[in-house]
């Protein structure tokens, strides 16, 4: 066995060897830096110092006497961040000193609080930061770990439970964080080969949700079933078969953050079923507001929840607490106990978040009469608006019911960031006169569609008709000063 | 010893000129084991998760599950992909009782856990009312600050009552108050740098931050044990990424040259932006990132430096300054410095740290303080009043005290489980004390023996780590005593005895391992 290879070895000539050889590698680099650059274009291509393709080119480098070093130290980057222009933000300068209640200090002024979720007013009642506190000396002040790894408390299994019994569905998961909530569960189901239908002024998280999924996503027309069904249509003509394999998904907001319109969910439902397109919803605003015991946009319309796959809350908003959770069935939830990329790999809320959210739940599910309240505040405040001379000036979007309203500059003709500029002296106006309101923060370069600049005006449950109207005379006062229109 | 550090990296041979040879892990001057598994014991490990795939399937076949079905929706195309189904129910809800346990106190050096039954092979848990205590190498306390009493406490409480529990807006809206601003300041302060912006979750930090720095005319050369939410938040800002050995210099620099030689694969143009990104301590593997090498790189290539500072921001260094401090780098060289406040500091929240320009940047740009609601009142003066501690600004030499018994902590069970004969990964001072027991049927097996003993461990397998490299992890709390660790390691070494737990070639010292009392 040994000996003929010996022999072999002993009758090669190695001169003819390295001459060949060395051809053969050229070759082989040409054709391989091909296959790499064709095949996979979007990849760097990575050399190992072992590997073939880097010797040859090693080799190849030093034949062309190709000057790495000088190539190296010739580069140079461009500065960290873009300090060009210094972006001024509309409410840097102002602070708030007390708690976000219905009455809230600013920079040393008590202000009628139009600006924070606070629907509620939670932050005031005593029987809530009771049991925070509980939850402080009991728990401690934080959860240190992940869900996994004892970051689960039994106060979160109450919650989720809570939650689950209250929406009357199988099961909840709770997230620390609204926003990695909706970016997380869209992440969990929609994967790159499927196909996602979304409204135009879907919220930033659905949109940064789907980015990370690298899914197809098809923007419908805001809040337009008909525009949906079109879309659909088209693609099952374009590749009647192909859809059928695919997963689709349908993704709303109850009420949608960046406009204030309710959804127009029964159409939706009707498409989704007849498409066989499987339906998320972002409750995010709607959930504890909508339907008569708060039980969201379901409820509103009286739709079984069995229609709709997942519906996403936060805690932030009517609950006034911290964080988010998932609410459906167990088939579908459980799946983000190891696949929602936030509740794995990301310490649980804090134990008195937690207790708040509880709370506060306990509470809406104890007083329904409290919702009937805030939609009556809310419609007040929107027929005052639309009732008063503001109207001249401003068009006020969103739904009447929608405790979550935008006041938009009339003028089509200002540009861009002349309203933006128009609404930021309207709010330097306001709240130094007592009115806490805010512009709505955008990144603007970021939205997929970019949104009309606007104030946005959020509803409470203590606000009087008197708070209302002085609003309005303050707001009619600072136009007076501040030109709303383009000059002709 | 961090003098000689500084000395080992200017003058490396490594990073002068162009490399030729592959490292030698003995060359490594930081002192790191990974030691290899036995051949024997990764054969037994990879047919052991076949095995149980392959049971998996059979069961599945023959007897599918009546739980796992969705209602209504026929006709439809599946929601989720097979192979994932088979994994979750048939490797990992062997498992399953092992983890999620429900807690039921303050997570500090004991901790209550609920008992859980199940009926059904652990398809469901039913909890109920008994509890009993157990001590706690699970969470994330380095440095004891889960408390429910004390001074923490009682800020956190003033609080709530003055401030609220929450506001509900985003920064950039009606979100900010003064302990924003306050905690800022003082965290700057803290790593010595010119400002920083918190946020109110630390994964959110990174997912919802790199990208309004990074984007898609950047590089991004990043660990391959980088944690999750570094990776979200490179896909999000679109930008090329490439993974880079764990902790390997040599493969790092090799890269970067590369690359800028290279450019844009497609292109051309030279990258506007590369980026390194890594972790201070890696959460899986103990291990501490090799920072001095890498700013050397940096400075070199003109590249710049992300670090995550989750686990090592409080737990490391004389000063608890992180990995920084430990090195005795200057915080100048780390264009961003990014931490959380879950686990040293015992609240909630991260960070992101650096130059004025940076942080003014970001207070307009990240998605973060845009969109997402700002961090709690009631969180951020628990992070102010531990990082205070921490500096020993109030309550004179009790944050010192806690570093310091953290550092004596992990040595002093560092040592022990290494002589025990287990093969421990990571760095000697990392407080992230990783075992390995390799395959995923004995991480179960052994997280369940240390129940019977009392003792909360944290067992982590695939996907979390390498398909055979099932570990059983420590998680070391100055909370803990001396006495308790004693406890522990008794009961590892009857765990170890039992289970064949053996598994270093090492051979071990007969020096005796002595505790450095900590003041
Ligand atoms: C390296 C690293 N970064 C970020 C995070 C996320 O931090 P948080 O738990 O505060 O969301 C973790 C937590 O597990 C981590 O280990």
């Amino acid at each position: 066995m040994y000996s003929p290879i010996n022999l072999l070895f002993s009758q090669i000539q190695f001169n003819h060897i390295y001459v060949e050889g060395s051809i053969l590698l050229v070759l082989l680099w040409i054709l391989l830096r091909k296959a790499a650059t064709t095949a996979n274009p979007e990849k760097p291509v990575r050399y190992y110092l072992f590997d073939l393709r880097y010797s040859t080119k090693a080799i190849c480098d030093s034949f062309f006497k190709l000057d790495i070093e000088k190539k190296i130290q010739s580069w140079t980057p461009k500065p960290l961040v873009d300090t060009s222009s210094p972006i001024r933000l509309p409410m840097e300068n102002y602070f708030i000193e007390s708690k976000a209640s219905d009455r809230v200090v600013i920079n040393g002024q008590t202000c009628i609080n139009f600006a924070t979720h606070n629907y509620y007013n939670f932050f005031d009642n005593k029987s809530i930061e009771n049991r925070v506190i509980e939850a402080v000396n009991k728990y401690g002040v934080g959860s240190c770990g992940p869900r996994g790894f004892y970051g689960t408390f039994d106060i979160h299994i109450e919650l989720e439970e809570k939650i689950a019994n209250f929406m009357g569905m199988e099961e909840a998961v709770i997230y620390s964080y609204g926003f990695s909530t909706v970016t997380s569960a869209i992440q969990a189901y929609v994967k790159p080969k499927d196909i996602v239908f979304v409204d135009e002024e879907a919220n930033f998280a659905i949109q940064k949700g789907l980015q990370s999924s690298k899914a197809d996503v098809i923007y419908f027309k805001h809040n337009c079933p008909e525009d949906l069904e079109q879309l659909i249509l088209e693609i099952d003509k374009k590749s009647p078969m192909k859809r059928k394999k695919r997963r689709s998904f349908l993704i709303v907001e109850g009420i949608y953050m960046n406009t204030g319109n309710i959804c127009n969910l029964p159409k939706f439902i009707d498409i989704r079923i007849r498409h066989k397109i499987r339906i998320f919803i972002d409750e995010s605003i709607s959930f504890g507001i909508l339907g008569k015991k708060g039980r969201g946009i379901t409820e509103h319309f009286n739709i079984p929840t069995y229609e709709v796959d997942l519906i996403i809350g936060s805690l932030e908003t009517a609950l006034s607490s911290v964080g988010g959770f998932c609410v459906g069935s167990t088939f579908v939830v459980e799946h983000q106990r190891l696949s929602g990329l936030g509740y794995c790999f990301s310490a649980s809320l804090p134990p008195l978040l937690s207790a708040a959210a509880i709370k506060a739940l306990e509470h809406i599910d104890k007083y329904p009469e409290m919702l009937a309240t805030l939609r009556e505040r809310s419609i007040s405040l929107h027929r005052r608006i639309c009732l008063s001379k503001l109207i001249e000036h401003f068009t006020l979007g969103s739904d009447e019911t929608s405790p979550l309203k935008h006041l938009y500059l009339s003028d089509e003709s200002l540009s861009h960031s002349e309203q933006q500029s128009i609404l930021k002296h309207i709010v330097d106006y306001c709240i130094p006169k007592g009115f806490a309101i805010t512009t709505a923060a955008y990144l603007y370069k970021n939205e997929y569609k970019l949104p009309k600049p606007s104030i946005r005006l959020l509803a409470s449950i203590n606000i009087t008709d008197e708070n209302i109207d002085s609003l309005i005379h303050v707001l009619l006062q600072a136009v007076d000063v501040i030109p709303t229109k383009a000059v002709q | 010893m961090a003098s000689i550090v500084n000395k080992c990296y200017s003058n490396h041979s490594k990073l002068n000129g162009y490399l030729k040879k592959k490292p030698i892990h003995k060359d490594f001057y930081i002192e790191e084991s990974y030691e290899k598994m036995p051949f024997s014991t990764s054969i037994m490990a990879t047919l052991g998760f076949y095995f149980l795939i392959f049971i998996g399937l059979i069961n599945h076949l023959i007897f599918t599950p009546k739980v796992a079905t969705e209602k209504k929706r026929k006709g439809y195309p599946p929601l989720y992909d097979t192979f994932d189904n088979i994994f979750l129910r048939y490797v990992f809800r062997r498992v399953k009782d092992c983890f999620n346990s429900v807690v039921s106190s303050v997570p500090s050096a004991k901790i209550e856990i609920r008992t859980r039954i199940t009926e059904d092979n652990n398809w469901s848990f039913k909890l109920l009312d008994t509890k009993s205590t157990f001590l706690n190498l699970g969470s994330y306390n380095y440095l004891g600050f889960a408390q429910s009493d004390g001074p923490i406490a009682d800020d956190t409480i003033n609080i709530i009552k003055k401030y609220g529990w929450a506001i509900g807006s985003p920064r950039q809206e009606l979100g900010t108050n003064h302990l924003h601003f306050e905690l800022e300041k003082l965290t700057a302060e803290f790593l010595g740098v010119d400002d920083a912006i918190v946020f109110g979750m630390g994964f959110a930090t990174n997912a919802l931050n790199l990208p309004a720095i990074i984007n898609s005319n950047c590089l991004v050369l990043s660990d391959e044990y980088n944690h999750s939410s570094v990776i979200s938040g490179i896909k999000l800002s679109g930008a090329t990424s490439l993974v880079y050995k764990h902790n390997d210099i040599l493969d790092l620099e090799e890269l970067v040259r590369q690359n800028i030689v290279s450019g844009h694969p497609k292109t051309k143009k030279p990258w506007e932006k590369i980026f390194i990104i890594t972790e201070g301590i890696f959460s899986m593997e103990g291990s501490i990132v090799n920072l001095p090498d890498i700013i050397a790189i940096k400075k070199k290539y003109k590249v710049y430096l992300y670090i995550d500072e989750a686990h090592s921001i409080g737990a490391l260094g004389s000063n608890g300054r992180g990995v920084l401090d430990y090195y005795n780098c200057c915080p100048k060289d780390v264009d961003l410095l990014m931490g959380t406040f879950t686990k040293s500091f015992g609240s909630g929240g991260g960070y992101i740290a650096g130059s004025k320009d940076l942080i003014d940047y970001l207070k307009a740009n990240s998605y973060a303080s845009c969109y997402a609601s700002t961090m709690a009142p009631s969180v951020t003066q628990t992070v102010i009043t531990s990082m205070s501690m921490i500096m020993g600004k109030k309550y004179g030499g009790e944050g010192r005290k806690r570093i310091n018994q953290l550092a004596s902590n992990v040595k002093y069970f560092r040592q022990k489980l290494k002589a025990l004969g287990c093969i421990v990964y990571g760095n000697k001072d990392s407080p992230v004390i990783p075992m390995l027991v390799y395959s995923i049927a004995k991480v179960g097996s052994t997280v369940r023996e240390f129940y019977k003993f009392n003792i909360a461990t944290v067992g982590v397998g695939f996907p979390a780590t390498p398909l055979i490299e099932s570990r059983i992890r420590f998680c070391m709390s100055a909370a803990l005593t001396k006495e308790q660790l004693d406890e522990v390691l008794e009961a590892t070494e009857k765990i170890v005895n039992k289970f064949g737990l053996r598994y270093s070639k090492k051979p071990i010292s007969n020096e005796e391992i002595v505790y450095e009392t900590p003041y």
